[in-house]
């Protein structure tokens, strides 16, 4: 029972910043329709940015600091990049992005090398904040799960119950009315960019000091975080919500409790082969759940997209 | 015997420019054997020739790797350029041809009485077999769901290879030996030379093959399901089940370059599955230019080069390689072939030789101010990462103190001057394009 609870709130911590990242990707996505695959690149330059100014005035400085400049870049890569090649379409916008994200990984590795940075949770921090049965919870994920509620709850607040989220809203779905009521939607468009991006660069710079600050960090999470935005239904910030949180607990499950194929395939009634050392399916019936708990949400999203094509919460095919 | 024809039309009719509409196959030469025949017979005499030219190994290596990667980039230009479908992890479907023809490699009593060179159709089935499997529920769509499902399949596929040790060989992958195979015509492949000319040979037929298959109906439908598929629904094509021929025909491929990879190397791993390998392959063919089928071929030689001979001359290939990608992505996004094709309508006017001097004095400053650049930037990284009191950097076969002003004085010069004389002569040689591609005046 407290091993569930230690999972539980594990998992959460994990779903709330997959969360955070995929908010801004879906953001991102609904304004302009392409999956922006640099957008774990922007989270690993929150995280090295953050890092590089905690060495002069300290970590609260850096969760100011870094997520803005990580905004204002990816609203230049916006503006110069592209605003410009949308003109060619979709796909070359999202080849653009898979070509950005390549860049920034090489640009990484050129100003601080291949080696993890030493960027560590702040003292103040750095304490037990409470022990379930000898399991002790770091006072630093209670901070990030209220970190990233808190954004949520933000966001949410913003677009729904502001002006400006209307009319960000408004721009996503029919840009050219909104333009004719006197709004500059390119300028929205390069907003909402920059949004999206500083809260990848937020996401960086409270998951450094937890899961590393190495140049293959936005490789780690490039990939899952599609896979989030996909399950959750493209576009659906609720969805995003709920698919990070499901996946969160899934893997923090699958990976804390030894689930043996051989014992699932006994459970529903196959019997272990009897010379299992020759058989060709060796491996299939030798697999256990921490095995393959990095892989389980891709198997998730694979099989949302055969049966229901538009995530869960996605209302739009594609 | 004289053209029936030829006075009805008036004297001379090729070599005026008139306002006739001239068919789009006639423009091409099309019907006409030599054109259709002609590049393929070049292409042929070159990789004859190439191994007279380069005679030791490694270079024989990289032509090897070059020829790979043709096939490779063939195969996925099918599906992205030709069908419009952007996949992010067709790396899976070269990787297992080439694991399965690793594991008959390993067949002993069945190797032994199996000529080597029809391996890759082996490879090009387990890929094919592999393709229709995913196929049948990823080609549903074009957009962003089959994007989304080939990059989980790949990832998917890619995470087995660490499980699934049986198949995949686990983290130090699968190795085999491909001299056990029988002897064809008594060639038992021990030689660099002898693995070449197979894997060349098998280039030209996967060449020709994909090529005659962007020409059946179904190749041709692919192109018309990419640009709009409700019409081609409305003229009784299944979107779908074009896409999925196209699908399979390019796994089949991509299964043959993974063959010939096992051939080459004797060894296959994970990293031949995984979503980097897919990437490269999209760069690869994107570099080249997805608009024509000879862009991924180009693409495949010109990036080979890159990563063999630049990556032996600075640890920075891959950021250099980078800035080119998204630089074609912003500024060319036809690739290299778009840029080859874009003098076709001066040749053809006949005054692509008013080019000649506008470009070298636009681009001769122009790779100065790169190569300038290149320095700047190969003495930031090494005054960042190189060991302590390691001073001396060598570039452009000149070695000095990267903690002096003078090299970093010179070279910024030659970036500025550089940099600065392109955008000087930019406009002159933008006036020199349009004129070189307008018809009429003086030629």
């Amino acid at each position: 029972m407290d091993l569930i609870l230690v999972n539980l709130i594990d998992g959460l911590v994990t779903g709330l910043l997959l969360f955070m990242l995929s908010a801004g990707l879906t953001l991102i996505f609904s304004m302009m329709g392409v999956l922006n695959f640099a957008h774990a690149s922007f989270y690993m330059l929150g995280a090295y940015f953050a890092y590089q100014i905690s060495l002069a005035l300290g970590f609260w400085m850096g969760l100011l600091i870094a997520p803005l400049i990580v905004g204002v870049l990816g609203a230049g890569v916006e503006r110069y990049g592209l605003r410009r090649v949308h003109q060619y379409g979709h796909v070359p916008e999202l080849i653009f992005t898979f070509g950005l994200a390549l860049l920034i990984e090489e640009l990484v590795q050129f100003i601080w090398g291949k080696n993890q940075m030493p960027y560590d949770v702040p003292d103040i921090l750095n304490f037990t904040a409470f022990a379930i049965s000898g399991n002790s919870i770091p006072a630093y994920k209670i901070f990030m799960i209220f970190i990233s509620v808190g954004i949520f709850i933000g966001l949410l607040l913003i677009l729904t119950r502001t002006r400006v989220g209307m009319i960000i809203q408004a721009a996503l779905s029919y840009p050219r009315t909104v333009e004719a009521l006197g709004h500059n939607v390119p300028l929205i468009f390069m907003g909402v960019f920059g949004v999206g991006t500083a809260l990848a660069g937020v996401a960086g710079v409270i998951a450094g000091p937890v899961l590393g600050t190495f140049p293959g960090m936005a490789f780690v999470l490039g990939s899952i975080v599609f896979v989030t935005i996909v399950i959750g239904g493209l576009g659906s910030l609720w969805g995003a919500l709920v698919a990070s949180l499901l996946i969160g607990w899934i893997t923090t499950f699958a990976k804390s409790y030894n689930v043996e194929m051989e014992t699932i395939l006994n459970t529903i009634g196959l019997s272990t082969p009897e010379n299992l050392d020759e058989n060709i399916f060796r491996d299939f019936w030798a697999l256990t759940s921490p095995q393959i708990a990095d892989i389980i949400p891709y198997i998730l999203m694979v099989l949302i997209l055969i049966f229901r094509p538009q995530g869960l919460f996605g209302k739009r095919d594609s | 015997m004289s053209d029936p024809y030829q006075d009805t039309k008036g004297a001379e009719p090729k070599k005026q420019i008139t306002t006739r509409q001239v068919p789009a196959s006639e423009r091409m030469g099309a019907g006409s054997f030599i054109m259709t025949i002609a590049p393929w017979v070049v292409a042929s005499a070159i990789l004859m020739f190439l191994p007279v030219v380069f005679t030791n190994n490694s270079a024989l290596t990289i032509m090897n790797q070059m020829s790979i990667t043709i096939i490779f980039a063939l195969a996925y230009n099918m599906l992205l350029g030709q069908g419009g479908m952007l996949s992010f992890g067709h790396a899976v479907y070269a990787g297992v041809g080439g694991f399965a023809c690793m594991h008959i490699m390993n067949m002993s009593d069945f190797f032994a009485s199996f000529p080597l060179p029809l391996l890759p159709i082996f490879g090009g089935l387990f890929g094919m077999g592999l393709a229709m499997i995913v196929g049948a529920f990823s080609t549903r769509s074009a957009g962003t769901v089959f994007a989304m499902i080939s990059l989980g399949v790949g990832e998917l596929i890619a995470a087995c290879s660490v499980i699934i040790v049986a198949f995949f060989g686990g983290e130090e992958g699968v190795s085999g030996n491909r001299t056990y195979a029988q002897p064809f015509f008594g060639v038992e492949f021990l030689q660099q030379i002898e693995v070449y000319y197979l894997t060349a040979a098998w280039v030209i037929i996967s060449a020709v093959l994909m090529y005659l298959w962007s020409r059946t109906p179904v190749g041709r439908m692919a192109n018309a399901v990419r640009d709009n598929p409700e019409r081609a629904e409305f003229l009784g094509y299944s979107a779908r089940w074009v896409r999925f021929y196209s699908f399979v025909a390019s796994g089949f491929f991509a299964g043959v370059s993974g063959a010939l990879f096992a051939i080459n190397y004797e060894i296959l791993t994970e990293e031949n599955l995984n979503t980097t390998s897919s990437g490269i392959i999209l760069l690869v063919t994107f570099l080249g230019g997805v608009g024509f089928f000879f862009g991924p071929i180009i693409g495949a030689v010109a990036f080979t080069l890159l990563q063999t001979v630049l990556s032996l001359q600075t640890e920075l290939w891959a950021f250099y390689a980078g800035v080119l990608f998204v630089a074609t992505v912003m500024f060319f996004p036809g690739g290299l072939a778009g840029l080859i094709m874009m003098h076709v309508p001066a040749f053809k006017l006949g005054k692509a030789r008013l080019l000649i001097v506008p470009y070298l004095k636009t681009f001769v400053p122009g790779l100065i101010g790169v190569f300038g650049l290149a320095a700047l930037v190969e003495m930031t990284f090494h005054v960042r990462h190189s060991a302590q009191g390691d001073n001396d950097i060598t570039v452009y076969w000149t070695t000095f103190d990267t903690h002096s002003a003078l090299p970093w004085i010179l070279f910024g010069a030659m970036a500025l001057i550089g940099l600065g004389l392109v955008r000087a002569t930019a406009g002159s040689l933008r006036e020199a394009w349009n004129s070189a591609n307008t018809a009429g005046g003086a030629a």
